[in-house]
């Protein structure tokens, strides 16, 4: 009895330090995230905005924000953001899962494995700016890159990447490639590599081609890293600034077809329009929030979750045994 | 016959392997060898060949009155040495807090972070510059530093490592000989972190040293300027009338101390991208 009372009250004390110790992570979360986000969502509603010296506002407006913004080419900058996306994230997962399917791939042996994920992995690491600024350099009208596809007799006259639009998009594109798909590889092998090697056993036993193993029990088994890598890339897909920043000057020309919406952001909040920034910044807090939660599904099946899981895999036993 | 499309297919794999090495080298060696020739070489076209003016592009860069590159790279190495101690240290302390301790609020402490694990911070960038403007941090180096303390990413990367290798019984054996919680912390939760410290820190150190949109918010003095704003500044100045040689000299001083640090670690590196998941 008084064992017990000893521990209980150990237990309390104890207790004390689980909240000091998280409590820095809160405090600074709440002064830098929450007030700033609650901030945020309230001005939203405001008509808030400088013209010249004189500041206009906080003003209540109600929606009017949100409609100026449907109205503005709002849409057209998510429609870049979706299409920037997109172009560097196909090639990425293709591209990744390949990889990951040959490094993990006992049959191919191949040599060097270290030096090639070095290698990949690297421009993740590079300062996004000062690679957009290295792409602006090359690919300018008399950079590096013209110069020699005119000398190789490949072009007769330089092409003018950043003054088309398939060519500033496909640069941006090309960067995010470039920068994402090491990454995407090595969480890829990673998780092939946490498969149970008997299946890929059974598999070689059994006649299958690579083809087959690699759709049949690759692709199935490492399906809730591929949801957590595609979700993640959507989430910096939408957070997608610096590289079209720099390599257009902010401009995203040619006629603002590689404006992002965080760069439509950074225009409203550099001059200094705190309604609209608010607005923006609302719309992408909520898709940001749906994302965060599939994030989170995804890594903490719920009780649910797994009772389905259960479930499917004694369906296909159930159908053997009807049929 | 079952050898046959097995060499065929490493083949191809060698071959997709390399031209994808070249992609990722190819622009950086085109960066090494510009960076050490002159304007006028660089603009009379490209060589395979590294130049001489090395030197003389340094201390171009180095010693130009309207880009200040050498409080650049102090502010740099200030913000993200700073943001990699404090996200890692903090994180620690978070995530033990979460692990070791048995509390009411914990389950709920857990989930709150699991939710805002990914969430962007440029949502909150508007009301951030408000609050930092009424705080009087506006222009200072502080903003960029303390909201380190809480990193999510951080956080679930070090409860993972210690649910994986922080066994409880030690920290109990450390209570009987009489240390205190935090003692027990700073002695012996931290050491057996090492490794989880090391990688987060490498990660956190190269995030803040790359980052660009906020520090653009709040950095408004030249003094203050961090590396990748002196990038965007020299990227709206008139490029016509730029010393190339110079150009290819800032990018070099932006990314290659990255690079060398990363071929140094690379091995810790890349196994901490593999075990992490989480990394923004």
């Amino acid at each position: 009895m008084s064992k017990k009372k000893i521990s209980a009250e150990r237990e309390v004390s104890y207790a004390k330090w689980g909240y000091i110790f998280i409590a820095p992570f809160f405090i600074a979360f709440l002064i830098f995230q929450f007030v700033p986000l609650a901030q945020t969502i309230y001005y939203s509603f405001f008509e808030y905005y400088r013209s010249g010296l004189t500041v206009i506002g906080p003003n209540p407006v109600g929606l009017d924000n949100y409609k100026a913004l449907l109205e503005s080419d709002f849409l057209k900058y998510a429609g870049n953001t979706v299409i920037l996306w997109l172009a560097g994230f196909i090639p990425q997962i293709i591209i990744s899962l390949l990889l990951a399917a040959w490094f993990t791939d006992v049959r191919l042996r191949i040599k060097g494995k270290q030096f090639f994920k070095v290698v990949i992995y690297m421009p993740n690491l590079i300062m996004a700016s000062a690679f957009a600024m290295l792409f602006f350099a090359l690919f300018s009208n008399n950079g590096p890159v013209n110069a020699t596809l005119v000398s190789l007799g490949i072009l007769e006259h330089p092409f003018r990447f950043l003054s088309s639009v398939a060519g500033t998009r496909g640069l941006v594109a090309m960067m995010n490639f470039l920068m994402w798909f090491g990454n995407t590889t090595i969480l890829l092998m990673a998780a092939v590599m946490g498969i149970n090697p008997a299946l890929f056993e059974a598999a070689e036993l059994d006649g299958c081609s690579p083809r087959q193993t690699f759709f049949r029990i690759t692709l199935p088994m490492i399906r809730p890293i591929l949801v957590y890598v595609l979700i993640t890339s959507m989430i910096g897909g939408l957070q997608m600034f610096d590289v079209p920043q720099i390599l257009t000057n902010g401009k995203g020309s040619p006629d603002r077809t590689v404006t992002t919406l965080i760069m439509f952001l950074n225009n409203h909040l550099y001059s200094k329009n705190y309604g609209m920034a608010g607005a923006v910044s609302v719309v992408l807090f909520i898709i940001c929030a749906i994302l965060c939660l599939l994030v989170y599904f995804n890594l903490n099946p719920t009780e649910s979750d797994r009772k389905i899981k259960k479930r499917d895999k004694l369906k296909p036993r159930k159908e053997a045994l009807n049929g | 016959m079952d050898k046959k499309p097995s060499h065929a297919r490493t083949v191809i794999a060698y071959i997709v392997l390399i031209i994808l090495t070249f992609l990722c080298l190819f622009f950086f060696y085109i960066l090494l060898i510009n960076c050490t020739r002159s304007h006028q070489q660089i603009q009379h076209g490209f060589s395979f060949l590294p130049g001489s003016s090395f030197v003389k592009n340094f201390n171009n860069v180095i010693h130009d009155a309207k880009l200040p590159v050498l409080s650049g790279i102090k502010n740099s190495l200030i913000v993200s040495a700073c943001c990699a101690a404090l996200a890692t240290y903090f994180s620690t302390l978070t995530a033990y807090g979460l692990y070791a301790y048995n509390f009411k609020l914990k389950k709920p402490a857990f989930i709150f972070i699991m939710l805002i694990l990914v969430m962007p911070t440029q949502v909150s960038a508007m009301g951030f510059i408000n609050v930092i403007t009424k705080m009087g941090m506006i222009n200072t180096l502080y903003p960029l530093i303390l909201p380190s303390v809480a990193a999510p990413a951080v956080f679930y990367f070090m409860y993972s490592y210690m649910q994986s290798s922080l066994p409880l019984e030690l920290i109990e054996a450390a209570r009987i000989d009489g240390c205190n919680e935090f003692k027990t912390f700073n002695r012996i939760v931290l050491p057996i972190m090492k490794p989880a410290i090391a990688v987060q820190a490498i990660f956190a150190f190269v995030q803040n040293w790359n980052n660009y949109f906020i520090p653009a918010l709040v950095l408004q003095e030249n003094s203050k300027r961090t590396l990748p704003i002196l990038i965007a500044m020299l990227r709206s100045a008139d490029f016509l009338k730029f010393d190339m040689g110079k150009v290819y000299m800032l990018i070099t001083i932006a990314i290659v101390p990255i690079i060398i640090v990363y071929i140094a670690l690379s091995r810790y590196i890349v196994a901490g991208v593999a075990l992490g998941g989480v990394k923004e």
